[in-house]
């Protein structure tokens, strides 16, 4: 016999932790019908019972204000859902009671079997708070109270043999007499059945609650300092850069040993296997694809690790609370500094930390500006073209000119991001009810085994989901890539080895020019000799179209695909040859091709264009719909065309 | 009137009532209703949003809901 149990309760009251002590890594994650909300469960099997543990988001009531809530609502609103539980398990924040038996008191009128966790047990006390825990039975007849403390792992068994006994009851004393949600439009009637609500209760409360809960001390002397008008911004942007720096400097080890991997994974079937189109189909196409997927897996792992510490500390909130006031002309909200920042690693972690925004017009413009930020796939291509076509000179004595083109492509982003989002605030039409009523946890240290599960739950939604369309996407550009119309390519190819024939050249050097010669011809080679024409007045030719193109997988594989079209081996961990090879690079009438303004437009183009197909993947899926990718990708490209246009003119 | 506004740090009021508006269930819910008691506890800088404390725990508002709720000083 299987029993579905709701898992309820208010943010910050441990819910999580419950969840991950009952179920511990036997979790699925899967979506509500119909919703793009996470549905969590977990699966108990005790004895004869089994028990589907399912995770709601966390509420306050059964009155929904964001798509997250709304699932509750639809849930319960209808008996014959799938989802509708058989029992709730209702999580209570025991030094904070008064709210929390709000919503206790919702469920119980809908007459659902309930067990209610009064968490944090150990706070009570430390408190100063007595609760009479008989009273309390009686108040609620029927209800199960057991006292757990599930950031110490205390209490499982309890838990589950409540689950076992607990049973329907004809013997409720309802608050509200046969009890029914209240239309969701219909905001006087949900306001006035909490008033309610909240009248029984301050009316109940002195029976089992014999003092007043106060905030602690301690929560209250850390916010006179982390919330201060001027140590409370130093101290963000000090954690910020600390953490950007561990996971620049950190990341880039285990991304290193991905790609070297994979290459040699690619290598290894490229010899070994039969040779022929499957051969060149698993090594060239799919294994990079997988490849290119997994090596973002370090920098969202690690993201993904600081923000949950940061969030189980509680320090999260008040980072939220110090940037509201800042973010708020932009149309955006303190909720989004965070996906923001994190979009500087990479937009897909970012995309993905918008959930915790309710408004769904404030995080709609965060997610369709946060891969504006420049990201860290973008270095590699930056880097390139600053020592291609930048001098190398001092600026006032003390700053390099590099330095200050570098700092100024990321300023470009996040000023382009900001404006971009008043403009998105104007365009959008949804009604925004942007609301900042958010409770400020007291803090606490980090529950470790939270902070893995979270980890490793974002790795597998990445892996999986933005997984799918990376493979896919690398495979087309294999394709493409690989023929072209007819047998030109082979003719070429063919050609080009004879004439190479009597050379000079060494093996290795004849291979690339005839691999090179084989990309002209190909699909790939064709569109990019297609594109000339529109990419010209950026100062663009064919060569640096393909790249275009072959970028749209993701950004870096411009610096591979450069080194392919222009026959240069990139295995030299220098980029020096490819440079060199660069400056040499004439168009028809003898001039250099990678010319300032060349390079300052290409850079620019880099700022503004989504190049990177996981980003639209992640953005198809937080917003349920081709719609918003769409838009974006178009908006950015239109963006990326016409100031790298206006900066090709400037610097011509 | 006075409104949660003009209430100064480590100051408490009661709430006499709130004032209708699209939020004014979101604000019961989380216990913002007449005759409860509450106290300023920090402000972020430039004054907006505010923090009070209430029934033992903290909640951040912006200037513009707090102006929706008047109050008595105590």
């Amino acid at each position: 016999m299987t029993l579905k149990i709701g898992l309820f309760g208010n943010p910050n009251t441990g819910k999580s932790s419950l969840f991950n002590m009952l179920t511990g890594l036997n979790q699925h994650v899967g979506n509500f019908p119909g919703v793009t909300v996470e549905k969590k469960y977990g699966v108990i099997k005790r004895s004869e019972k089994t028990f589907t543990i399912i995770d709601f988001p966390g509420i306050y009531s059964l009155y929904p204000t964001s798509q997250d809530e709304q699932v509750v609502y639809d849930v319960l609103k209808e008996p014959n859902h799938l989802d509708f539980p058989d029992m709730a398990c209702v999580v209570l924040d025991s030094s904070n009671l008064s709210r929390n038996l709000l919503l206790l008191t919702q469920l119980y009128d809908l007459k659902i079997p309930i067990v209610a966790i009064l968490n944090m047990w150990d706070l009570v006390e430390k408190r100063g708070l007595t609760i009479d825990l008989s009273n309390l039975e009686k108040t609620f007849p029927g209800v199960t109270f057991v006292q757990t403390n599930a950031r110490v792992g205390l209490g499982k068994e309890r838990i589950l043999e409540a689950f076992e006994k607990t049973v329907e009851t004809s013997n409720y004393s309802s608050v509200i007499e046969s009890f029914e949600l209240a239309k969701i439009e219909d905001k006087k009637s949900q306001e006035n059945e909490i008033k309610l609500r909240y009248g029984w209760i301050n009316e109940k409360l002195p029976h089992f609650l014999k003092s007043k809960p106060v905030v602690e001390e301690a929560t209250k002397k850390i916010d006179k300092i982390l919330t201060h008008a001027v140590f409370g911004y130093l101290i963000f942007l000090s954690i910020l850069f600390a953490v950007f720096q561990f996971i620049f400097s950190f990341a880039v080890i285990p991304m290193d040993f991905i790609d070297l991997k994979f290459s040699q994974l690619s290598e290894w079937v490229g010899t070994t296997m039969q040779s022929g189109l499957l051969n060149d189909l698993v090594s060239q196409g799919i294994i990079p694809g997988i490849g290119g997927v997994v090596v973002f897996i370090p920098q969202i792992a690690l993201l993904f690790f600081f923000l949950s510490i940061l969030e189980e500390t509680g320090y999260l909130a008040r980072v939220v609370f110090l940037m509201d006031r800042l973010m708020r002309p932009f149309g955006l909200n303190g909720k989004s500094v965070v996906p923001l920042m994190s979009s500087v690693a990479c937009a897909i972690p970012g995309v993905m930390a918008t959930r915790t925004i309710a408004d769904w017009k404030e995080r709609l413009i965060t997610i369709l500006v946060a891969p504006l930020m420049s990201c860290s796939a973008r270095i590699p291509v930056f880097t390139l073209l600053i020592s291609l076509t930048i001098p190398n000179e001092d600026v006032a004595g003390i700053f390099n000119l590099h330095g200050i083109v570098l700092m100024g492509l990321y300023l470009l982003g996040i000023v382009s991001a900001l404006l971009v989002a008043i403009i998105l605030n104007k365009l959008i039409k949804i009604k925004s009810s942007g609301y900042l009523l958010l409770e400020l946890p007291s803090y606490k240290s980090p529950r470790w085994k939270n902070v893995i599960i979270n980890v490793l739950e974002k790795v597998k939604i990445f892996s999986l989901d933005a997984g799918k369309v990376i493979l896919a996407i690398s495979i087309i550009l294999w394709a493409l890539a690989t023929f072209g119309p007819g047998n030109t390519m082979e003719t070429e190819a063919n050609k080009r080895e004879e004439s190479l024939a009597s050379s000079t050249l060494s093996e290795d050097e004849k291979e690339q020019q005839i691999a090179s010669v084989k990309l002209e011809h190909s699909y790939i080679g064709i569109m990019g000799k297609g594109l000339e024409p529109v990419i010209a007045p950026l100062g663009y030719d064919w060569k640096i179209g393909i790249s275009l193109i072959t970028s749209f997988a993701a950004r870096e594989v411009f610096v591979g695909s450069l080194a392919t079209i222009y026959a240069v081996h990139d295995e030299s961990e220098e980029n020096d040859r490819l440079i060199d090879r660069l400056k040499k690079e004439q168009k028809p009438d003898g001039t250099p091709v990678y010319t300032l303004a060349t390079g300052m437009s290409l850079m620019v183009f880099y700022v503004f264009a989504l190049q990177c197909m996981a980003t639209l993947a992640v953005v198809k899926r937080e917003t349920n719909s081709w719609k918003w990718p769409i838009i974006q990708i178009v908006f950015m490209g239109v963006l990326a065309y016409s100031a790298s246009f206006l900066t090709f003119i400037l610097f011509s | 009137m006075t409104t949660l506004l003009d209430l100064e740090i480590e100051k408490k009021a009661i709430i006499l009532e709130v004032l209708p508006s699209p939020l004014s269930a979101k604000m019961a819910e989380m216990g913002i209703i007449e005759g409860e008691e509450l106290s300023l506890t920090f402000k972020a800088p430039f004054g907006d949003p505010i923090a009070i404390e209430m029934n033992g725990s903290l909640l951040s508002l912006r200037k513009n809901e707090a102006s929706l709720v008047k109050i008595q000083l105590i």
